[in-house]
């Protein structure tokens, strides 16, 4: 079943033509920069981007943290609220189910795809962005090494092992996001008012940790450590937010997995 | 077959399906019919496991549902109130793909199942244009297509006519026939009764949920007891039977007898031409308009 649905992925054009659409802002980003040489001055502006002017390679980086709070999320938020809605305003929800595909698998099947297609765009986006980095912003010359935000010096192969961190950070906040509209997938009827149900949250989210009212509520907020993945690239890393980021994920995840698997073994289905 | 026992579904208040007792046995085409909302999709979708039963059994091939979904449903085939398939993709994509994702069938012979079952709905020359392009009857045709792939022993359609034309139609019947013929169980789903006239050897009515009759469609169609008369002397014919006749047409008599011999020879006797004279038969619609109410599609004032 999950062989059928990631091919059900990579077939669809959907998939590609999204993902063109979340690669176009940072290479667009890529091009001013380079064609202006204006960056924002250090310490503004999205996180990495000061610096990439003096450091091409650090682009990727730059990259995801542009497409990480909102493109990649509502991406993932359509994908994932199709999922079983999808299927099932089609009508092809029931001629699965009575193939039969087990329900508990036919939902771990849709959250690998939903994952794979997560892991897809963010490697796309690395890729491409590595390669304008080094192309148009100009690559760290022989013997000169990446700094890091502390100021002191990374290695190739240490810049490396931490933006594979930072990857693996960033898609487990998007299994956050994936859980929460799978549960919704399995309620609503229409993948519409799931994707929408989600984008609340996340908007909800983000809005809340703009306000000093709702400092309570801060540490519990899904979108409250996303961008933590910048701490990885300080030395030494500081790991106290990653970590905080790491267990409220997890939380989510288990969170909305579980009601959604619960409420979807349980449901008649009647589309 | 299909065994349920008790089996009944309520939706909050309302209850769709009440202590159902069904019986089809293995080389039975079953026509299950009843008016509209009576809970016929309801029932099909608990057959399948889509609908969780609130109380009661289904069995299915022997086994338990759902408890033993996986080993039951890849032998039979299904189609649930129209069918649905991916609008992306060609038929043959949208069949291999269904294929693929369940047990039943080895990918090997997965092609050479797939040109079977389109070259049995007389869809073998489809190209691959999408299935958005289809017509409803090409879509009606695959959807049987899908059904069809592993020769199922079980076929459980609801309403697998709808959008055809009369001629396909015929070819529908003809194709369930001949699977039947090959040792198919049909479970058909229908409220045309024409088409459950001519193809069913057995038949359920439901009516509210409730199973009002079931029994061999040749039973429920016996002889009335009365005998119809086809004559030019309508007029003689009324004096000799006088008492007898309960309807009369300009060329037609409705006689209540029980001996069409003696009759004949009555009327034969006394001058009548008799053209024809036969029992009468309940026809399917006297049988299940007398067992059913209306349908849930009429909100009188």
């Amino acid at each position: 079943m999950i062989v059928v649905e990631l091919l059900k992925l990579v077939r669809s054009r959907r998939t590609w033509v999204t993902i063109a659409v979340i690669d176009a802002l940072p290479v667009l980003v890529a091009i001013l920069l380079a064609s202006t040489d204006i960056g924002p001055r250090p310490g503004t502006g999205p996180a990495f981007l000061s610096a990439v002017l003096r450091d091409g390679t650090l682009y990727p980086l730059a990259a995801m943290a542009m497409i990480l709070p909102l493109f990649l999320p509502t991406a993932v938020a359509v994908t994932a609220g199709d999922a079983i809605a999808g299927e099932a305003q089609q009508g092809t929800l029931r001629y699965v189910l009575a193939r039969p595909v087990r329900r508990t698998r036919l939902l771990m099947a849709k959250l690998v795809a939903v994952m794979a297609f997560a892991l897809l765009t963010l490697l796309v986006v690395a890729a491409t962005s590595y390669v304008l980095g080094v192309t148009l912003l100009g690559g760290v010359t022989a013997g000169q090494t990446t700094t890091t935000f502390s100021g002191t010096d990374l290695s190739g192969t240490q810049l490396a092992g931490r933006t594979a961190l930072a990857l693996l950070y960033a898609l487990l906040s998007m299994l956050g996001v994936a859980s929460v509209a799978l549960f919704l997938s399995t309620i609503v009827r229409s993948p519409l008012a799931a994707t929408m149900g989600t984008m609340a949250l996340l908007i909800g989210s983000s809005l809340l940790l703009t306000l000093g009212a709702a400092d309570a509520l801060r540490p519990y907020l899904v979108t409250r450590y996303w961008l933590s993945f910048v701490d990885l690239f300080r030395d030494p890393i500081l790991w106290h937010d990653v970590v905080q980021g790491v267990i409220l994920q997890a939380g989510y995840v288990v969170v909305f997995l579980l009601a959604g698997w619960a409420n979807f073994v349980t449901k008649d289905v009647t589309d | 077959m299909i065994r349920t026992h008790g089996l009944s579904k309520r939706f909050g208040k309302v209850v769709a399906v009440d202590g159902l007792d069904l019986e089809v046995d293995e080389g039975d085409v079953y026509g299950f019919l009843g008016p509209n909302g009576s809970g016929k999709t309801t029932t099909v979708r608990m057959l399948l496991g889509l609908v969780l039963a609130t109380s009661g059994t289904v069995e299915l091939l022997g086994r338990q549902m759902p408890k033993h979904a996986g080993r039951v449903l890849p032998e039979v085939g299904a189609l649930v109130e129209g069918p649905a398939a991916y609008a992306g993709m060609s038929g043959r994509a949208n069949l291999a793909l269904m294929d693929a994702m369940g047990a039943g069938g080895t990918r090997r012979d997965r092609a050479g199942r797939i040109d079977d079952a389109l070259d049995r709905v007389g869809l073998g020359g489809i190209d691959r244009r999408p299935v958005r392009a289809y017509s409803l009857g090409m879509r009606q045709r695959l959807g049987l297509a899908a059904a069809l792939i592993r020769r199922p022993r079980l076929l459980v359609l609801d309403e697998p006519t709808n959008g055809l034309d009369p001629q396909g139609i015929r070819e529908i019947r003809d194709l369930l026939t001949e699977l039947n013929r090959d040792g198919t169980t049909v479970f058909l789903s229908s409220h045309l009764l024409a088409e459950v006239e001519q193809l069913c050897d057995r038949v359920g009515v439901l009516d509210r949920g409730r199973l009002v009759v079931q029994d061999q469609l040749d039973a429920l169609r016996g002889p009335t007891g009365r005998l119809r008369i086809r004559t030019p002397d309508v007029a003689r014919a009324r004096g000799l039977l006088d008492g007898r006749i309960e309807g009369i047409d300009v060329q037609e008599l409705l006689v209540r007898h029980d001996d069409p011999a003696t009759l004949n020879r009555l009327l034969v006797e006394g001058g009548v031409r008799v053209e024809l004279l036969a029992p009468e038969h309940r026809t399917l619609e006297d049988v299940v308009l007398e067992a059913t109410g209306a349908g849930d599609d009429r909100v009188p004032r």
